[in-house]
């Protein structure tokens, strides 16, 4: 099986068949009509021989398709290039002996659900001692000191809280994204951060389920976590850059 | 046979978990003392938004010119003038009395500065007493009529299924959540919540009319209300069935959340006790004091409300942390009762969240399931999905759903929040809530019996955890009754969170009541022998 990298296409069950399944809804009733109109849709969205699986009648006016096609569309994956966070991950173990031996004292994280945003469950999983799927979290650091503030903190708030505990880095979840909420506001931190002269004396770290660390990027901070994320990742991140940056320094 | 609160046996509810009866009268006596400590104080004092409140139960509604509320100009001023130690109402009742002029209209001149709230003369206190007790009643009057108007619609409606099945809208944009609602009630849903913008809950006001932009959720406004409560009374209309509307009576405005529910008929409220201290970090005696009279407000309008234990499951560990949420469980039956609520309109929550990668996983939801319906044999139990332990595999979370349906209709559920195959990427699609929906019909159906016909093992898995919990969970409710609530709440006992007894939100808003302090309503809601007679039908 010779595969072109340069002409990668998706996969079912054959190579270059195309294969996708995709599903949505139209605002018009089920019917003859709507399902021609979901079979043109799926055409224009790069589908050769769209087939749809499924009409439902959602009620209200509104019409639901499972659609299976074959997409035309093909990718250069040899032309990717991702930005890349440092890649080391160190185990719990591992990064208290990082900090123990190479940076002498503890390092604090301050974090934070920022704006409107109530969703504390992301921050809870990477701060709280409990952690997530086994990995505890900042918290539990022997050589660390974490603060998680919760929900629905003013940027503002929570610049002032790391400039009051000297910290290492800020960690910023942002899990509404609806309108583009997050984005406003990983902006404004990064804009009050260096408003106030704080940029480069702070890890800017932000998470979120809609956060890569490409976008981390784009909005001006030092690295972005999306789904997946567990708390030694974060950890590892943080002690190794740190690290890095001390010995920059030292040179 | 069950044990509910006085003793009675509920018939069909049946002890399939071998319970020992007195361990679970032990827990429910300990929760009583647990809550009749806090209603040692209580009573001492009122608060901002209970005033609030009861200003707009005597009708006051409207903003002032720069869009805050009259009944927060009113409180406001009050306040200022030292006089809301004594309530609102015997002040406003005095101004009706002396002036001649409607509630509104008072706090209209109030808000325009054409009235003096310290210059208003004085009226013998059985002239006011008199007007108060008027106004109450008419008040307590339209609410009455709200409640019979939902009886009635719902005498004329086929009756639900078991479990009724919950979605939620949350567009932050009242119109579209209105066509959402609607087409979620024609797919099936029994009940329709509309989720709140995520920021309203440190509001201390209550924002005025319809509203189109929302984060995460649409502003909780008497409008709102209105119009949303008009989308379901037509798909409602339509399909021959009453939709249930559900919001927050939760945050810093809960009493008066309740009173626009009462009035706009709303169905349910989620109305914890401790919500608000553990998750916005609001004030404990803020929130405490809110929470009663929030609740008697509920009770009164039959209006079943929702707790929140499914959250600590969020934070802390399902598993380990299982025996949290029945002692929750036990505190806020408690305090509900002693608001004027029947167990019938008590909507204690629980979650299915452990880990499904934890094998036998299953059991143990079955085991804290089936231990939640035998404790609150009467109680309209709400059963929230998974959310913590769910990724972005849409495939996979259609699953756990389906299994979380499976173990609702194993042990009886009775208000399903149905799980959304796109939790944790975004809020519901209209098509997201059309799955969901034919997940929960398809497993109610064909699942429907298999409660009747399966018996849990002697020393089994099922019975040892659930023996288990209600142990843990009388340690527990016999450590906070040492230590009382609020010490427990500032050592982490739930959901492993902290918060200090003074701290938090809205503090500032917590007013020693003076010795004639005087609330018409309090007496109405608690001594009505009809209230609370909602539940669900």
């Amino acid at each position: 099986m010779e595969i072109d990298l340069s002409r990668i296409k998706a996969y079912g069950d054959s190579l270059n068949d195309g294969a996708v399944q995709v599903s949505f809804t139209l605002p018009v009733p089920a019917g003859d009509e709507a399902k021609e109109a979901a079979r043109q849709m799926a055409l224009k969205m790069g589908l050769e021989e769209p087939a749809v699986a499924e009409m439902a009648d959602l009620g209200a006016g509104f019409s639901f398709f499972v659609i299976y096609g074959k997409c035309m569309h093909t990718v250069n994956y040899e032309a990717i290039k991702i930005p890349r966070r440092q890649q080391l991950v160190m185990s719990f173990g591992e990064v208290n002996e990082m900090i123990r031996k190479e940076i002498k004292r503890k390092v604090v994280v301050v974090a934070a659900c920022t704006g409107s945003d109530a969703h504390t469950v992301g921050i809870d999983a990477i701060i709280n001692m409990k952690g997530y799927m086994g990995e505890y979290g900042l918290e539990r650091y022997p050589e660390m000191e974490a603060y998680n503030l919760g929900s629905q903190v003013p940027n503002a708030e929570l610049l002032a809280k790391a400039v009051e505990l000297n910290a290492d880095a800020i960690l910023v979840s942002q899990v509404v994204t609806q309108k583009n909420i997050h984005l406003e506001n990983l902006t404004e931190l990064v804009e009050l951060a260096e408003a106030e002269g704080l940029r480069d004396r702070v890890l800017l770290i932000c998470g979120g389920p809609r956060i890569s660390h490409e976008l981390a990027i784009e909005l001006g901070y030092d690295a972005g976590f999306g789904p997946g994320t567990l708390p030694n990742h974060v950890a590892s991140y943080i002690t190794a850059e740190l690290v890095r940056r001390l010995k920059a320094e030292s040179k | 046979m069950a044990y509910s609160n006085d003793g009675r046996t509920v018939r069909s509810v049946e002890n399939k978990l071998n319970l020992d009866h007195a361990k679970v009268k032990l827990a429910r006596d300990t929760a009583g003392r647990i809550a009749d400590r806090l209603h040692s104080w209580i009573g001492d004092y009122t608060t901002t938004t209970t005033e609030r409140a009861a200003a707009r139960l005597l009708g006051i509604d409207g903003v002032d010119k720069g869009g805050i509320p009259l009944a927060n100009v009113l409180v406001d001023r009050l306040f200022e003038a030292g006089k809301l130690n004594r309530g609102l109402v015997p002040w406003l009742a005095g101004a009706v009395s002396a002036l001649g002029e409607s509630p509104q209209e008072i706090a209209g001149k109030v808000a325009e500065g054409q009235l003096d709230v310290s210059t208003v003369p004085e009226v013998p206190a059985e002239k006011w007493r008199e007007t108060a007790d008027l106004l109450a009643d008419e008040a307590a009057a339209k609410i009455r009529a709200t409640r019979q108007k939902r009886e009635e619609k719902k005498k004329q409606a086929s009756p639900p299924g078991k479990p009724l099945l919950y979605v939620i809208v949350a567009t932050g944009n009242v119109y579209e959540d209105a066509v959402q609602a609607k087409a979620a009630a024609v797919q099936g849903a029994d009940i329709v919540a509309v989720i709140r913008h995520t920021g309203q809950s440190l509001l201390d006001y209550v924002p005025y009319g319809p509203t189109a932009e929302g984060f995460g959720g649409t502003y909780a406004t008497q409008e709102n209300f209105r119009i949303v409560r008009k989308a379901l009374d037509e798909a409602g209309e339509e399909t021959g069935r009453y939709i249930q509307l559900v919001n927050y009576a939760s945050g810093l405005c809960m009493p008066e959340i309740s009173v626009m529910g009462a009035f706009e008929r709303l169905d349910m409220m989620l109305n914890d006790a401790m919500y608000g201290i553990l998750f916005r970090d609001i004030n404990m005696k803020r929130t405490f004091i809110d929470q009663h009279f929030s609740r008697m407000i509920n009770a009164y309008a039959g209006i079943i409300i929702n707790t929140g234990e499914d959250n600590y499951l969020t934070t802390a560990d399902a598993f380990e942390q299982g025996h949290t949420v029945l002692a929750s469980q036990f505190i806020n039956e408690q305090l509900a009762l002693r608001s004027g609520l029947r167990e019938e309109q008590i909507g204690l929550g629980h979650a299915f969240e452990i880990d499904p990668a934890r094998e036998d996983g299953l059991l143990l939801e079955i085991a804290q399931a089936q231990l939640c319906r035998e404790l609150f044999p009467r109680s309209p139990l709400k059963y929230m999905p998974p959310t913590k332990h769910v990724t972005g595999d849409i495939f996979r979370t259609y699953l756990v759903n389906g299994m979380f349906n499976l173990v609702s209709i194993l042990t009886g559920q009775e208000i399903q929040l149905l799980g959304m195959l796109t939790e944790a990427i975004h809020t519901p699609f209209i098509s997201d809530r059309y799955l969901s929906i034919a997940n929960g019909k398809y497993i109610f159906n064909n699942a429907r019996s298999l409660g009747d016909e399966l018996f849990f093992k002697d020393n089994g898995r099922i019975r040892a955890r659930a023996e288990k919990l209600l142990d843990d969970a009388c340690s527990m409710l016999r450590e906070i009754e040492k230590i009382g609530l609020e010490d427990a709440m500032e050592k982490g006992f739930f959901a492993d969170i902290k918060r200090s007894s003074e701290g938090g939100k809205g503090s500032d808003g917590v007013i020693e009541r003076h010795e004639q302090y005087y609330n018409p309503f309090m007496e109405i809601f608690m001594n009505n022998a009809e209230a609370g007679k909602g539940g669900l039908s």
